[in-house]
Order: structure tokens, then C-alpha cells, then sequence
């Protein structure tokens, strides 16, 4: 059945998106209509029950979330809400499906959402590289100012939303929600301190809520059909379908809509062909580089925030990368840290000062220089950059990877130290 | 010749880069906010942007050249230093490591003499490191300019490379 798969549903064989036209012509723009015969808080109300949980790695209530935002007629105005497309994390390709493939589901997603909080102003924040996506979203909007979906007086509600879409300079910190928030006020993009939250000031100091984009776009969905019809699309508490991503030397890299919670097995072997000829997966960074190892042991767990948290990893993004044993994890490793090393804002000192320490004794360990009391001191990292001892959420993201991986492949570092060399370097050159 | 030398930087922006500079400035909630949609407009024209042109694009959103430059040096994909005509963005992310990000590396610097952050003597090409471009399920990947490659292997490199002059 068609709406198994609601935020996939629309996307065409060719890659092309429909236009107006034809994203109306298939049901579209009918759940705005709904939305505005609903009250703003019924649409919160609804959205929490369904429990729609963030997607773009958080995983926090997006109806609790809305709930936040001051309501009234003395609260302050204006309200922004921003959709947060900065879609930089590692191994993460989701988000961009939805906006080259369904710009009107994003729109009409955003002026439903920020009907709901009652906001003003809406910015789509992009990522630099994402062209296509930034062109694809810009003429969605032309075409829905021009069919009075936005506007001053929206469908003859009174409601009036305008949309911004903002192209980024690229930096992996300002999909760091209040860092993204300092950006559009074109300020250097550091994190904010919290408290206040966003939700009561952000942008400008006014209530902004922040939602990552495959969050978004199941709003209309759940606005059309309910929370109960949302509920049962997963296979577990939480509500809707993920999109799912695998990447890395698997038969069939790619993107799967399917009910949250599926299996990671089943992803794996079923959607992604299990391994090429010759390749074993031994384990796998479930959501991006800030998620740490599942190891091939826990395959069959279901990929729903739940299970993969009990596991000691998240959920993060869903877009699995899969670590094969042709490859070195102490070299992933170094790979990831040089990722958090470079993108770290520099703002506080042990995230600064700390990644590209850990860098350099990976990449030592990896060269064949390391030590054992190496291992010491990046456990000791991993002990100390962690929310309380860091400013904002990067560096304790980078630490998930690296504590599992010390853990996991504690055999594999000692086996570098004792030996002196990678037991993998000749591959790194040479074209598989 | 060196790109430093040809460089247009010196040159005061023209009344028509200014008048865009300040349609996106009137069109933002405040003048700072077009910050890096300025710095892009120039970038666009002239490649990087230039000590002058810093200081120019600051004046028109009352913004001190240290505060614009704070954010022009944060990003990036803002540079402030010349760079070849075509620019080479080579994902050196997690699952292009995975899939031979390397190999492509090496092929570029053996076909054009380039490292990460060099360009080549001609003027052809700057190459430069990007994390993760969000194309893994085709890793490994790279962008020229604004066109997006992915599934690279050697032949398929190469024939990339030949369409850039």
C-alpha cells in the first residue's frame, strides 16, 4: 500500500520532482487545508501523540518540543521556526532525498508545522553543497507564494508565513541547533549557553524551534491521517517509518523507507544485499559519526532509538556505515577524529585542544609509533569531553565512536602497539 | 605568472556587485544576516575574497571588517585565498575512506601534481579536502565546482578531470 511509505510516496522514478501542479494533483497541499480548520494546539496534541521523535540524531518529542514555545496573546512575537537541512553528519544522505525529490512535501510540511507554533518566519537552512536541493526548494516556494499557500493571508485563514531559504558556508557546527540559529543571524557560528532554550529565545531572542527535515515532512502525514494511523507504521513504541540509509562495501548501497524499528539485519541483508563477494561486516556506526560501534554480534537488534540506546550507541540519523574487515578501525577511527578535530568551532578548550590530540595518537598508533599508555590517554578523553566537561554536543558525539571502538577493538590498537605497523596499510592506496 | 599577481582582488567591487550586495542586504532581517550570500556574490565573481573586498562588503552591511571576516574564516566554503578556476571538493569523510577516497587522491596528485589545499601551477585546478558531501550510497564522491560526482573510479576520474580547462 501507497502511504506504508508516506514521505517517499510522491518520489518518481526519474529523480525529478513534481510541480505544484502535480504534487496537487496527487493529494497535495490537502492536509494544509485540514490543518487550518484545526487549532494550533490540536496539531501539537496530535503530533505528540504520535510520537513523532526528531530525526535528525536528538531523537527528542517533536510535539513536547512544540509545546514549549510561549502561546497567548501577551507572549512574545515574532515566532520563527527553522528546518534545519544542514545535513553534514558523516555517513548521512537521507535529508537530501527529501529536499531535491519532494520540495513541496518540505514546504508544505513547514507551513503546517509553523502554523502549529504559530510562527512568522520560516528558514530553510541548507548546506552549501546541496545545490540542487537549495534551487529545488527556491522555485517550490515562488510556485507556493504564487498559489497563496504563502503569504500574507494563507488559503483566507489569516494566517501569514513567509519562507527564507538560506544557503550556509559549510560547517559541520552549524547543524548544532543553536549554532545554526547564531549563523543566520550572520554572526560567527558558535553554540549558544543553555538555558534559555531556543524555544523560548532564539533567533533574535524570539521563540524559535529548530526540526530537522525527515521530522518535518512526516507533519502533513500525521496531520491527514492521525496519530494512530502514524503509531502503527513502526514496528515499536515510537511512531512513523525511518528512512534508513546504508552505505560502505555493501552489494547495494542506498536509502530505504521503511517501518522504524526494522531490523538492522534485515536492512543489511534484505534492502542492501548483504556484503560484496570477499567482504565480512564486523560492525557498523548505526546513525553517523557520532553514534558508536554496533558490533556484528547485535545485528539482529531493531534500529528504533530504544534498542539501539540499550545498546549503548543512538540511533542518531539512521544512516548505517558499515566497517568491513578489509579495513583498518583504528584508521576509521582516525578518519573520524580528524572529522570532529577540523569541524570543532574551537570555542572551548577541551574540544579544541582535545580532538586533535586524539587525533595525532591515532594516527601514531595507526603509523606503527604508538604506545601503550596510548591508550590511556585517549580513554581518558573519552572519560572527560563529555557533556559536562564540553560546551555543546560535538565533542562528546566525537567520543561515542572512539570509547566503543576502544572497547571493541581493543585487540586490533594492542595489535599496532606490540607490532609496530597496520596490519592493513598496503590496501590504502590502491583503487578496490 | 603566479594567481597572486593576476589577481583582481585589488580592484574596488563595480556599482552592479554593489547594488546585488544590497538587494540581499534590504531582502534580510538585518543587513548582517546577507553576510555569506554577500560573501558569495563576490566569491562568485572573482574566486576568493580579497582583503578589499572584505572590507567593502562589511562597509555595506555595517559590519566591521574583523566581524565579517570572523565569519567569512569560519566557513568552508568561503575562501580568502585565490583559487584556481576550477575547484575540486574531494570527500574525505568516513564512508568515502571506506570506499577509496585515498586511491582518488593519489590519482589526482599524480595527474596533476596537487595536494589537498594546492593548485596547479596553471591556474587549472585547486584541490581541496570537503567532509562528508552526503552522497555515501555513491562514495566515493567529489564535487567540481557545483557539479556533483560520485561512484568515482580511475577511468571515471580521469574523464571528470579532462571536461575542466
Amino acid at each position: 500500500m501507497m502511504m506504508d511509505k508516506p514521505l517517499t510516496a510522491l518520489i518518481q522514478p526519474d529523480g525529478m520532482p513534481l510541480d505544484i501542479a502535480g504534487y496537487e494533483r496527487a493529494g497535495g497541499y490537502q492536509a494544509l487545508r485540514k490543518a487550518l480548520t484545526m487549532t494550533p494546539e490540536a496539531i501539537i496534541a496530535e503530533v505528540k501523540r504520535s510520537r513523532l521523535r526528531g530525526r535528525g540524531g536528538g531523537g527528542f518529542s517533536t510535539g513536547r518540543k512544540w509545546e514549549a514555545v510561549p502561546t497567548g496573546t501577551d507572549a512574545a512575537r515574532q515566532h520563527y521556526l527553522v528546518v534545519n537541512a544542514d545535513e553534514m553528519e558523516p555517513g548521512s544522505f537521507k535529508d537530501r532525498l527529501l529536499l531535491e525529490q519532494t520540495p513541496h512535501q518540505m514546504i508544505e510540511s513547514v507551513i503546517i508545522s509553523a502554523f502549529a507554533i504559530q510562527a512568522d518566519i520560516a528558514y530553510i537552512f541548507v548546506r552549501a553543497e546541496y545545490v540542487l536541493s537549495l534551487s529545488r526548494l527556491a522555485r517550490a516556494v515562488a510556485e507556493a507564494e504564487a498559489r497563496g499557500y504563502l503569504g500574507a493571508d494563507i488559503l483566507g485563514s489569516g494566517f501569514a508565513l513567509t519562507i527564507h531559504v538560506h544557503a550556509s558556508g559549510g560547517r559541520y557546527i552549524c547543524g548544532e541547533s543553536s549554532a545554526l540559529l547564531t549563523a543566520l543571524e550572520g554572526r560567527r557560528p558558535l553554540p549558544r549557553s543553555r538555558p534559555p532554550r531556543s524555544a523560548l529565545s532564539g533567533l533574535w531572542g524570539k521563540p524559535s524551534i529548530v526540526n530537522n527535515v525527515e521530522t518535518l515532512c512526516n507533519v502533513p502525514h500525521i496531520v491527514e491521517r492521525g496519530a494512530d494511523w502514524f503509531l502503527g507504521l513502526s514496528r515499536g513504541a515510537d511512531g512513523g517509518t525511518k528512512l534508513y540509509g546504508l552505505s560502505g562495501r555493501v552489494k547495494r548501497p542506498g536509502l530505504w523507507e521503511l517501518p522504524l524499528g526494522t531490523s538492522l539485519n534485515e536492512i543489511l541483508e534484505e534492502h542492501a544485499g548483504g556484503m560484496q563477494d570477499g567482504y565480512e561486516c564486523r560492525a557498523v556506526l548505526p546513525g553517523g559519526a557520532s553514534t558508536a560501534f554496533v558490533m556484528n554480534a547485535d545485528f539482529d537488534i531493531p534500529m528504533d532509538f530504544t534498542s539501539v540506546q540499550k545498546l549503548g550507541s543512538s540511533l542518531g540519523t539512521g544512516n548505517i556505515m558499515a566497517l568491513d574487515n578489509q579495513r583498518c578501525p583504528i584508521g576509521m577511527l582516525r578518519n573520524l577524529e580528524h572529522f570532529f578535530a577540523q569541524e570543532s568551532c574551537g570555542f572551548c578548550t577541551p574540544c579544541r585542544d582535545g580532538l586533535p590530540w586524539v587525533e595525532r595518537i591515532l594516527a601514531a598508533i595507526e603509523a606503527g609509533d604508538g604506545e601503550a599508555e596510548d591508550l590511556d590517554t585517549l580513554a581518558r578523553h573519552v572519560s572527560f569531553l563529555n557533556s559536562d566537561g564540553t560546551f555543546c554536543d560535538l565533542a562528546p558525539g566525537a567520543m561515542a565512536p572512539l570509547g566503543s571502538g576502544l572497547k571493541h577493538f581493543r585487540a586490533e590498537f594492542e595489535q599496532h602497539i606490540a607490532e609496530k605497523r597496520c596490519p592493513w596499510h598496503e590496501t590504502a592506496e590502491s583503487w578496490a | 605568472m603566479s594567481i597572486a599577481e593576476q589577481s583582481p582582488g585589488d580592484a574596488p567591487l563595480d556599482a552592479a556587485l554593489r547594488d546585488e550586495i544590497a538587494a540581499v542586504a534590504r531582502h534580510a532581517e538585518q543587513k548582517r544576516a546577507a553576510g555569506t550570500d554577500a560573501l558569495k556574490l563576490v566569491q562568485k565573481r572573482f574566486g576568493y575574497i580579497s582583503d578589499r573586498h572584505l572590507a567593502e562588503v562589511a562597509a555595506l552591511l555595517e559590519m566591521t571588517p574583523a566581524e565579517l571576516d570572523g565569519v567569512a574564516t569560519f566557513y568552508n566554503l568561503i575562501f580568502r585565498r585565490p583559487v584556481g578556476r576550477h575547484v575540486i571538493l574531494l570527500c574525505d569523510s568516513v564512508a568515502c575512506w571506506v570506499m577509496g577516497e585515498a586511491a582518488a587522491r593519489a590519482q589526482i596528485r599524480d595527474r596533476l601534481g596537487i595536494k589537498p589545499g594546492e593548485t596547479t601551477a596553471d591556474g587549472r585546478f585547486t584541490l581541496l579536502p570537503i567532509v562528508c558531501l552526503g552522497h555515501c550510497d555513491h562514495a566515493p564522491a567529489m564535487m567540481v565546482d557545483e557539479d556533483q560526482y560520485g561512484d568515482l573510479d580511475a577511468a571515471r576520474l580521469d574523464a571528470i578531470l579532462e571536461r575542466y580547462r
